[in-house]
């Protein structure tokens, strides 16, 4: 669907070189919904607006429908751009159109014969639910709702990728979880492809299915969404975890602990299993739970749990074996101070 | 007040020339200018026609022209207006300088006024796959014509206050009745007149370009 082989981006300015992006190489699938997170500067936007060359790459090439859009004469990536949709964080309505004028736009821009647009900008409207909004101008819109229409005009021509720049950034929460909604909605309902930006963790985790992790123009880590929020590798990744998946014991609590202070995470559908139990049940060893989260990744539970374990130190790692043995995913934080 | 009465087909006639002499170059200003000041924008670094010896030239011509105290220009052109009209007295011939005049000054500000969209909004439409030219004619045009009024605005009566200039020289017009009575014959009355007409009329183009501007702007 998408194919990206090392790609880069440099901006020659008179100060010097800045790199946008360097040396990046991603493939998406059809009816995928890929995320990319980054800090700010870290090059999504520039890698982003590569996709329909609104910004052009330095070196590398890209690959969208099989089409090699580098290749193409400007008239055929006007084209090829219709099956491209693209919004923004800033929506960039034009204020000077009402609703129905700036989805239309892009039928126009299409070349769709005129006497189509009442239907199609009704359908569209339909779908993001401003029907009743076609006459009002942007300045007269919600943040939310100005989404929204700039989200109608990015589909007006039946593109087969959705790309979306930090497209919730400027929303509250409530508003960002609808458009969400809405985003994912188009993924199922229209088999949308969606590439994604963005600097926030919680997105991610809602909606995309794969990620990539970007730094200094650079993706330095990309794999499935639930991958990445259970097993992070690169440090970024884990800083970024942290956001939303923080579990750290407060230093006082950790102190009083005697006993072995140890971390299990439940991985893809085990939170609900009775390992702790089993393990209790089949040794000699007391268990105290001190924090505990389960959060859910796209529908997938993801369990963190922080226990103290207390009993002879024997006993103890032998706690910890069984608990290896059946999660994989055990860490020992502190250990245990008595005998 | 009998001197007013005494001079009114006078005025009339000078008010006449000076509404022809601003209206035929604020046309012209407004036919060129609009797509110079357009081009201009397209052309500059980072835009989506962008062209450095387009935009160099135009640049450069516009500046010259620019540079030019109005009534240097005036008497330089003469040689073009002779030819063009085969006079060089009256509104009409008049009209040419001050139309060569209005043209750069519009385009700076239709350039100004562009410049003022927000780059996204562009983008957004670059990345609807729409051609420059419709971008041009369904984004920047709409979007700037509040600017677009109220530069004409400004264009007309900076218009007016060279056309008096354009006046003294040989062009007629308000301009021309105040040098000719105010100045030559100390004819306070008149003089003053002039000024009230002048006044009201700078005031009453601003009334209405204002008024127009602000009901086109939708933002
Ligand atoms: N048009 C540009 N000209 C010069 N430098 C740019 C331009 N766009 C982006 N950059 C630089 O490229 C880097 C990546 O920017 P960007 O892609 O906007 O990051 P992000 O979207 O992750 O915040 C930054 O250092 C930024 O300053
Ligand atoms: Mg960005």
């Amino acid at each position: 669907m998408i194919k990206v082989e090392q790609l880069n981006k440099v901006f020659h300015l008179k100060t010097g070189d800045v790199i946008g992006v360097e040396d990046v190489s991603f493939e998406v699938d059809a009816g995928e919904i890929f995320g990319i997170v980054g800090y700010s500067g870290a090059g999504k936007s520039t890698l982003l607006r590569c996709l329909n060359l609104l910004e052009r790459p330095s070196s590398g090439s890209i690959y969208i429908n099989d089409t090699d859009l580098l290749e193409l004469p400007q008239k055929e990536l006007r084209e090829a751009r219709q099956s491209i949709g693209m919004i923004f964080q800033g929506f960039y309505l034009v204020s000077s159109k009402t609703v129905y004028e700036n989805v239309s736009f892009a039928l126009k821009a299409a070349g769709v014969p005129k006497q189509e647009w009442k239907e199609r900008v009704t359908e569209l409207l339909r779908l993001v639910g401003l029907e009743d909004k076609v006459d009002q101008f942007p300045a007269q819109l919600s943040g939310g709702q100005k989404q929204r229409v700039s989200i109608a005009r990015a589909l007006a021509n039946n593109p087969s990728v959705l790309l979306c720049d930090e497209a919730t950034s400027a929303l509250d929460p409530n508003t960002t979880q609808s458009i969400l909604n809405l985003l994912q909605k188009i993924n199922r309902e229209l088999g949308i492809t969606i590439v994604l930006i963005t600097h926030e963790m919680e997105v991610v985790k809602k909606i995309c299915d794969r990620c990539a992790v970007m730094e200094d123009g650079r993706i330095v880590e990309q794999a499935s969404t639930y991958k990445i929020f259970s097993q992070p590798k690169n440090e970024l990744t884990q800083k970024f975890i942290a956001t939303v998946l923080d579990i750290n014991l407060p230093d006082k609590l950790r102190k009083e602990c005697t006993g072995t202070v140890v971390q299990l995470k439940f991985i893809d559908g085990l939170a609900s299993d009775s390992v702790v139990s089993d393990m209790l049940q089949n040794n000699q060893v007391t268990g105290n739970i001190l924090h505990g989260k389960v959060d859910y990744i796209k529908d997938v539970p993801l369990g963190v749990f922080i226990m103290e374990l207390k009993g002879t130190q024997k006993e103890v790692d032998q706690a910890i074996d069984y608990l290896y043995k059946r999660l994989k995913h055990v860490e020992v934080i502190q250990h245990g101070t008595h005998r | 007040m009998e001197r007013i009465v005494e001079i009114l087909p006078e005025l009339n006639h000078a008010f006449l020339e000076t509404l022809i002499m601003v209206g035929i170059s604020l046309t012209i200003a407004l036919i060129l200018g609009l797509p110079i000041g357009i081009l201009l924008y397209v052309t500059s670094q980072n835009n989506f026609l962008q062209n450095k010896t387009l935009k160099t030239v135009f640049g450069v011509i516009v500046n010259l022209v620019r540079s030019v105290p109005f009534i240097i220009l005036m008497v330089f052109l003469f040689p073009v207006t002779q030819i063009l009209l085969g006079s060089t007295i009256g509104p009409y011939a008049a009209s040419v300088s001050l139309s060569v005049a209005a043209i750069p000054f519009y385009a700076r500000i239709v350039e100004a006024a562009a410049r003022d969209i927000d780059k996204g909004v562009i983008e957004a439409a670059i990345a609807t796959g729409a051609s420059p030219w419709l971008i041009i004619k369904d984004i920047i045009l709409p979007e700037t014509k509040p600017g677009l009024i109220s530069g004409l605005t400004i264009t007309a009566i900076s218009l007016i206050g060279y056309s008096a200039m354009a006046g003294t020289i040989g062009g007629g017009g308000i301009g021309d009745l105040a040098v000719r009575y105010g100045y030559y014959r100390y004819d306070d009355t008149v003089m003053f007149t002039t000024v009230i007409v002048l006044v009201v009329l700078v005031q009453f183009i601003q009334y209405l370009g204002d008024y127009i501007s602000k009901a086109v702007d939708k933002r």
